[in-house]
């Protein structure tokens, strides 16, 4: 017996006959008045302009490169106008961005912030490229280095890291030592150490290139260690070597001199395992905890600047908008290495700032996720109090990020949804549905305009920023996904989880 | 038997004889030399318990003095062997609920053995005559027709059923013998569940059976698991599943079935 689909009810009939607006610009839309201001700067470029109330993105965007005079590499940019404190994104055009919906109107002068786009474009991934074996259990943690998408990083539960080469498709290396399971596993900003952390409580360096061990395991932590971060690239003065900041269940930071392998200060205080830590770039340390704070350490001299409080539940997670900026080091797009560490420093600090600076200021923003269903996002530097509290989901969330430029936040929650926010306030903005289990983590790619996540339900989903719809499911693997990366070149994605096998997906 | 613990009571009041401490630590001493006797003299099937108790007792007392020579010797420490149940930092403190996950790979390594998949629990099952399934109803006036018959089993008649005219019905489902939920188990990790049938497959006795939606023992219905949250290899939810009846519901006024994974 076929189904039959029933007729439309007469609520859908009658909304089927109204009147619908059709995307028209009126050819009688007076001029405006418009002014242009750097995001990052806060400078003004020209004098105020008299241009049509219709005037689209694209015009904008060749107006100002012919102020600046850049015609022959024009650079893309996003505009949005300031209405009082808070940003308005330019969509398409001025018109139905902000007149339309009666934000401003045509009397006013608009001023209009504008941010460069990244001059790149990272294709969407389409296809598994590759599916490798050699694991004998659980992948646990993946990982990129900074430099190069050819070879990345996988821990898993068979007590050993592996050094996977993209091209060739096998192993470049397998890294034993740990005891335990493989829990994390981190690059340095110069990508040429990978630390893992165990279930063991140990913390073992690994040459980034070839896998072969640096030293013995440094030892100190009695409980697993759940989370590894590098010292900012910017902030490692020339000749010397990041230090490493790791986290533990047993409730302290530790902080390692890679260079003499020993334990350089011991960060305690919180009353319960730390459960992620992050060295932001003004050489902090923040630390999410299952005590329900927050900690901020100064990294020079280990003390506690300020404890955040206002989660009622554990945090899982927490993200700064720089820290794509703080992975990738020296390294850019272009895929060029520096010649001297003092160059290398200087590369590093311009990625930083490019990211950091608003306003001609060091901004750097954190969004912390948690148990109780909700996130906060907070400026340590300026306050010990939130900027905003971020509610929506029905679930813990388990894992946030920014997207490289700070301007979005995403949230994967154990809800089956992942959410966009704004990373200026923290304001809701859209949802992504499509997985129908918890999703476990998000990677950005490095132009902002796609989202991979990883989910128990065996999949893979990209997601479009811009149109905020599914772009691509990516089925493949046979069991839960546990950890996804995007390489920061964009060319790759790769993915690991309980069914044992590393997954490399590409255009 | 005793009825109250006055033996105790006693002792917290009174206390233990003076010499107890004394008897107590001679006893001990001589029951080596008690067991020593025993194993020298006991014959017969006396003898055989006795060696048979002493020769475990000895095993265990190895075994454990094996334990602690190896727990003291130094060295470097074998890696953990894998045991599967690996997990990312944000899942280590959770709580599992492994049940769904069993079942998904239970159900993977099913169809890779692709073999025995028409291979059932039930492979037989006794006949069922028309008799015993029907009942005749007598009808007409004078109750001299006999052409309706009603289901003397369990049935199963979908959503939204509703019975056709009295004059047109030849075969009468009792809606108190009607049926909607099934105890559902799975063979694997043994867990029963309470979940809504969707329809009846087949019944073994006759295709008209399973037209008609009647539950005997042996017959495969279609039940809905998604509240048991198994996915597909590409990330669908899984919702409908075959089980087999494995009691005969109007014995029992239940349904009970065993899923085909």
């Amino acid at each position: 017996m076929a189904t039959l689909i029933p007729p439309p009810s007469k609520k859908q009939k009658k909304e089927a006959q109204l009147p619908r607006e059709v995307d028209i610009v009126p050819k009688d839309l007076p001029d405006v008045l418009i002014k242009f201001q750097a995001s990052d700067s806060g400078e003004t470029v020209g004098s105020s302009i008299r241009v049509p109330g219709g005037i689209t993105e694209r015009q904008l965007e060749e107006l100002l490169n012919q102020l600046q005079n850049n015609t022959d590499e024009p650079v893309a940019y996003s505009f949005a106008v300031q209405n009082g404190d808070n940003l308005i994104d330019v969509k398409d055009n001025i018109y139905f961005s902000v007149l339309k919906p009666g934000i401003k109107t045509t009397e006013d002068t608009l001023t209009l912030v504008f941010t460069p786009r990244a001059v790149f474009k990272v294709r969407p991934v389409t296809r598994s490229s590759g599916t490798i074996s050699g694991h004998g259990a659980t992948i646990l943690a993946a990982q990129f280095p900074p430099s190069t998408s050819g070879y990345f990083v996988t821990g898993a539960g068979d007590s050993t890291a592996r050094l996977w080469d993209c091209h060739t498709q096998t192993i470049k290396a397998t890294m034993n030592g740990h005891s335990n399971w493989v829990l994390c596993v981190a690059y340095s900003p110069f990508g040429d150490v990978v630390a893992t952390g165990s279930m063991d409580g140990s913390v073992r360096l690994w040459d980034g290139k070839t896998g072969a061990p640096i030293g013995s395991s440094l030892t100190g932590h009695s409980k697993f260690v759940s989370s590894l971060a590098w010292e900012p690239a910017h902030l490692v003065q020339p000749g010397d070597s990041p230090r490493l900041v790791s986290a533990s269940k047993d409730g302290t930071l530790k902080l390692w001199n890679t260079a003499m392998k020993r334990c350089e200060m011991t960060l305690s205080g919180h009353s319960s395992s730390v459960s992620c830590v992050k060295w932001g770039g003004t050489n902090l340390i923040y630390s999410g905890s299952h005590d329900k704070t927050i900690k901020v350490w100064d990294a020079k001299e280990g003390k506690c600047i300020q404890t955040l409080k206002a989660h009622g539940h554990w945090i899982n997670h927490i993200a700064l908008s720089t820290d794509f900026a703080l992975r990738s080091g020296p390294f850019d797009h272009t895929g060029t290495t520096p010649k001297d560490d003092a160059e290398r420093q200087a590369r590093a600090l311009k990625n930083y700032e490019k990211v950091a600076k608003v306003g001609g200021k060091i901004v750097e923003r954190m969004v912390s996720a948690s148990d109780d269903f909700t996130m906060f996002l907070w400026e340590p530097a300026r306050s010990n109090k939130p900027i905003c509290r971020m509610t929506g989901h029905q679930k813990l969330v388990n894992h946030v990020s920014f997207s490289p430029d700070g301007r979005y936040i995403t949230s994967a929650s154990f809800d089956n949804s992942i959410k966009l926010w704004d990373g200026r306030d923290g304001k809701f903005l859209a949802t992504f549905r499509g997985h129908v289990a918890a999703v476990y983590q998000t990677a950005w790619s490095s132009d902002n305009r796609l989202l991979v996540s990883c989910s128990k339900d065996t999949t893979l989903k990209v997601w479009d920023v811009r149109t905020r719809k599914l772009l691509s499911d990516l089925p493949g693997h046979a069991d839960e996904v546990y950890a996804v990366d995007w390489s920061l070149d964009g060319a790759r994605v790769v993915s690991g989880g309980k069914d044992k096998m590393v997954r490399i997906w590409t255009h | 038997m005793p009825q109250n613990e006055y033996i105790e009571q006693h002792i917290k009041q009174h206390g233990r004889r003076l010499d107890y401490e004394e008897r107590k630590r001679k006893r001990e001493a001589r029951e080596l030399h008690k067991v020593a006797e025993n194993a020298q003299t006991l014959k017969g099937w006396k003898g055989k318990q006795f060696a048979k108790k002493r020769y475990s007792e000895k095993v265990a007392m190895r075994k454990k003095i094996k334990a602690h020579e190896e727990s003291k010797v130094k060295g470097p420490k074998k890696p953990k062997e894998d045991d599967g149940e690996a997990l990312p930092t944000y899942l280590l403190d959770r709580q599992q609920q492994t049940t769904a996950k069993a079942i998904t790979s239970s159900l993977k390594q099913k169809r890779m053995e692709k073999a025995d998949k028409f291979s059932v629990p039930l492979p037989k099952v006794r006949g069922i005559s028309e008799e015993e399934m029907f009942k005749v109803v007598k009808t007409g006036k004078s109750k001299s027709k006999s052409w309706k018959r009603m289901i003397t089993k369990h049935t199963f008649v979908g959503e939204g059923f509703t019975r056709r005219p009295v004059k047109l019905e030849r075969i009468i489902r009792p809606s108190a013998l009607r049926q909607k939920k099934a105890n559902v188990t799975h063979p694997e990790l043994k867990v029963t569940v309470l979940l809504p049938i969707l329809s009846v497959k087949k019944n073994p006795q006759s295709p008209m059976y399973t037209t008609l939606g009647v539950l005997t023992k042996g017959t495969i219905i279609e039940v809905n698991v998604s509240e048991m949250g198994m996915v597909t290899a590409g990330g669908k939810v899984v919702w409908g599943k075959y089980a087999q009846i494995t009691n005969e519901p109007d014995r029992d006024g239940v349904v009970n079935a065993v899923l085909l994974v």
